[in-house]
C-alpha cells in the first residue's frame, strides 16, 4: 500500500454542512453524509483515502475548528529538514 | 507519521463561552464569509506572534460578536465608529496592534465619515472591510454597496440608479486620499482568491507592525442566507455579480516607499508613487471612474413606467387586500393565491357573528385551553415562523392572539424563541414567562426553558436533535422526531411545520384548515406552501399514530 500523503479530520458536530470544502477539495475526497449532527446539519466526511494534505479545505471552511489537516512526513525527511 | 499542518488557530478561544448554545461553533450561517475571514486573521495573529498585543474592535452587524471568538483584547464599538475607536486605542497604546473589523453597512453607510477621516489621517491601524452588498444581521436591507438592480427588503424592485445611486466603491474612494498606505480588494469564493485574501490580510497587519500607516483590505464575501442562495451559488454570485463592479486588485501600495512612523501621513506626492509596482495589476484600479455606468444591462428595466393605472399599484407594491370575517370579501386579492384563505374566511364567517357563538374549536381538552406557548430553537429552524403560523391561524379561528419574537443578531446558529398566546379572552401581556406549552426544537433551548414550564405543561421536543428526554417528571413530554420527518418530506427547513402539526393534533387548539390558511398567507412560494402542508399533516400523523399505539 502506498504511503498516504495526508489526511483530514472533520469534527462532525462542528460541521454545518455548507459543503464548500467538498467543492474546494482538489482530489475530491470529501462528501456530505446523510446523518444529522447535533446542530441538525449533514456533516461532511473524509472518504478515508486520497487526501494530499494541501490544506485548501481548511481555508474554504468557515468554522474555526471543524477541519484539521495532517500531512505525512516520514522520519528521514524530518531529520533532513531539521539538519 | 502524520503532522498537523492546519488546525484551529490558537488565537481563537478553545471554547466560545460567551456565546449562547454550542460553544464549539460560531454563530455564523453555513457558508458565511465571516468565518473564513476570521480564520485567516486568527491564523495570521498566531503566526506573527502578536496575539497578546492585539486589540480587535468589533463593529455592529453580524460580526458584532467577533469578541466571542478572538482571544485578544476586544472592544465593541457603536455602529460605524470602529475606526474612531481604533484611533483612540492606537494613539493611547501605540505598541498595540489595533484591528478594526467592519461590514459594509457599518463601514460604508453609518460609518462613512469615520473611515474617511481615519484613512485621511493615516492612522496606523488595520481595517478589514467585509463587503457582502447587503445588511445581513438586520435581515437584508439595501447597503451602500448593493448592486444596481439588486433586490433587497428596502429595494424590492431592485436598486435603482435614480433613487439610490451607484454602489459605493470604498477602495477607490479611499485611494483618492494621500495618506493610506495599503488598499486592496480581494474576494472569498474560490481557492485562489481565498489565498489572495489570506496574503492581503497578512500584509495589512504586517504594515501596522512596521508602523507604516493606514491599511485596509476590502473582502467581497458571500452571504448565502440573506441572498437566499446555497453556499455554492453565493460564491458564484460573488464572482459573477460583485466582481465585475467591484474590481479586485491593489489600489494603493506604498509599503516599500513609506517611512515607518506611527501617525504621520505620507508626504510623497501621488504622482511619485513609483513603488507601487503592483498598482498596474488591477484591471483599471484608478481608471474606475465613479461616473462610469455600472456593468449591468438593467438600465432599460429601470426606466420609470408611466402607464401604471391606480388598480395596479397594490399588485406592484405587493399589497394584498385584507379580508376579515363579516366584512365584504371575494374581491380582488392581490399578490398570490389566497384562495385557501378566502375559502376559510367564507366558511368561518358563515358562523353567526356577534351572537356570542365563537368559531374556535370547542373540543380542546381542559388543560390545553388558553395556552401560553413558548417556542424555542436555534436561528434558522423557523422558530419565529412557527409562532407566526400559530398566531395567524389562531386569529383566523377567532382567538385573540399575540406573537412576541425574541432573537439575537444571529441569522442562524444563534438562539431564537418566541412567545405566542391564543386566548378566548383579552390578552393582558404578550410575554410568556411561565409557558403551559413549550415547543423545543433543539437541546440548548430545552435545557434553558424547561425550568420555566408550569407543572403539567405540555412539552413537545424535537427528538431528532435532543437525545435525552426532559429531566422533569411533572410535565407531559411528547417526543417528536421532527427534523427526520421533515427530511423525509423534502427539507429540514420545514421542521417547524411538523411541530405545528403535532401540536394541533395533540391539543386540538386549531384546525388543520386554519393552519393551512395561515400557511397560505405567510409562505409566498406556492411550491413551499404545498411542502409545508405536507409537513403539518405528517406531524399530525406522527402524534395520532402514537396515541393509537398507546390505546392498543
Amino acid at each position: 500500500m502506498p504511503t498516504p500523503r495526508g489526511k483530514v479530520e472533520i469534527a462532525q458536530d462542528q460541521c454545518k454542512g455548507c459543503a464548500v470544502c467538498v467543492d474546494a477539495c482538489p482530489p475530491k475526497v470529501l462528501k456530505l453524509t446523510t446523518v444529522l449532527n447535533v446542530q441538525g446539519y449533514h456533516p461532511v466526511q473524509y472518504l478515508g483515502d486520497g487526501c494530499t494534505g494541501c490544506g485548501i479545505c481548511f481555508y474554504a471552511c468557515p468554522e474555526p475548528g471543524a477541519i484539521t489537516v495532517y500531512k505525512w512526513q516520514d522520519e528521514e525527511s524530518k531529520k533532513q529538514k531539521a539538519a | 507519521m502524520f503532522n498537523v499542518i492546519q488546525q484551529k488557530p490558537e488565537t481563537f478561544y478553545d471554547l466560545f463561552e460567551r456565546k449562547d448554545g454550542d460553544p464549539h461553533v460560531t454563530h455564523y450561517c453555513p457558508g458565511c464569509g465571516h468565518g473564513v475571514a476570521h480564520k485567516m486573521i486568527a491564523e495570521c495573529l498566531e503566526d506573527l506572534g502578536i496575539q497578546d498585543r492585539t486589540i480587535l474592535v468589533s463593529p455592529v452587524g453580524c460580526s458584532v460578536f467577533a469578541y466571542y471568538y478572538f482571544d485578544v483584547g476586544n472592544v465593541q464599538a457603536p455602529h460605524g465608529r470602529a475606526p474612531a475607536v481604533a484611533t483612540g486605542i492606537k494613539r493611547s497604546r501605540p505598541e498595540a496592534i489595533v484591528l478594526s473589523y467592519q461590514g459594509d453597512g457599518d463601514l460604508a453607510a453609518i460609518g462613512g465619515n469615520e473611515i474617511l477621516h481615519a484613512a485621511n489621517r493615516g492612522e496606523n491601524i488595520t481595517v478589514f472591510f467585509i463587503n457582502n452588498a447587503i445588511y445581513g444581521m438586520t435581515g437584508g436591507q439595501m447597503a451602500p454597496t448593493s448592486l444596481i438592480g439588486q433586490k433587497t427588503t428596502t429595494s424590492p424592485f431592485g436598486r435603482s440608479l435614480k433613487n439610490e445611486g451607484y454602489p459605493m466603491r470604498v477602495c477607490e474612494l479611499l485611494a483618492a486620499l494621500e495618506a493610506p498606505v495599503y488598499l486592496e480588494r480581494t474576494a472569498i469564493f474560490d481557492n485562489k482568491n481565498n489565498m489572495r485574501t489570506r496574503k492581503a490580510i497578512r500584509k495589512a497587519i504586517q504594515n501596522q507592525i512596521d508602523g507604516l500607516g493606514f491599511s485596509l483590505v476590502e473582502i467581497l464575501s458571500p452571504c448565502p442566507t440573506i441572498w437566499k442562495m446555497t453556499p455554492q451559488e453565493s460564491r458564484q454570485w460573488v464572482r459573477d455579480q460583485m466582481m465585475p463592479y467591484f474590481k479586485l486588485g491593489i489600489f494603493r501600495d506604498k509599503t516599500t516607499t513609506q517611512t515607518p512612523s506611527a501617525v504621520a501621513a505620507s508626504e510623497t506626492p501621488a504622482g511619485l508613487e513609483a513603488g507601487s509596482a503592483q498598482a498596474a495589476s488591477p484591471q483599471g484600479a484608478s481608471k474606475n471612474e465613479p461616473s462610469s455606468p455600472p456593468p449591468t444591462n438593467s438600465l432599460e428595466e429601470l426606466k420609470p413606467r408611466t402607464d401604471v393605472s391606480l388598480d395596479e399599484v397594490p399588485a406592484i407594491l405587493g399589497i394584498r387586500a385584507t379580508e376579515r370575517p363579516g366584512e365584504t370579501h371575494g374581491q380582488a386579492v392581490y399578490g398570490g393565491n389566497y384562495n385557501e384563505r378566502s375559502k376559510f374566511y367564507e366558511a368561518a364567517s358563515a358562523t353567526p357573528q356577534g351572537s356570542g357563538e365563537e368559531f374556535f374549536p370547542r373540543d380542546v381538552p381542559e388543560q390545553y385551553r388558553d395556552p401560553q406557548i413558548k417556542i424555542a430553537g436555534f436561528g434558522g429552524q423557523g422558530v419565529l415562523l412557527l409562532g407566526e403560523a400559530l398566531a395567524e391561524s389562531g386569529m383566523l379561528s377567532g382567538y385573540r392572539v399575540s406573537w412576541l419574537p425574541s432573537y439575537g443578531p444571529e441569522m442562524r446558529g444563534g438562539t431564537a424563541h418566541c412567545h405566542v398566546r391564543l386566548s378566548q379572552n383579552e390578552i393582558g401581556s404578550p410575554l410568556v414567562s411561565r409557558p403551559t406549552i413549550l415547543l423545543s426544537l433543539n437541546k440548548p433551548s430545552l435545557e434553558k426553558f424547561l425550568p420555566e414550564a408550569v407543572p403539567g405543561a405540555l412539552v413537545i421536543y424535537n427528538s431528532s436533535l435532543i437525545d435525552q428526554p426532559p429531566s422533569r417528571t411533572d410535565i407531559e413530554a411528547l417526543p417528536l422526531s421532527a427534523t427526520e420527518i421533515a427530511e423525509k418530506i423534502g427539507s429540514p427547513k420545514i421542521t417547524n411545520m411538523v411541530v405545528v402539526g403535532a401540536l394541533i393534533a395533540k391539543t386540538r387548539l386549531l384546525t388543520k384548515e386554519s393552519v393551512f390558511a395561515a400557511i397560505e398567507a405567510l409562505v409566498k412560494n406556492p411550491k413551499l406552501v404545498e411542502m409545508n402542508r405536507r409537513a403539518v399533516e405528517a406531524g399530525m400523523q406522527a402524534v395520532m399514530e402514537k396515541e393509537e399505539a398507546v390505546k392498543v
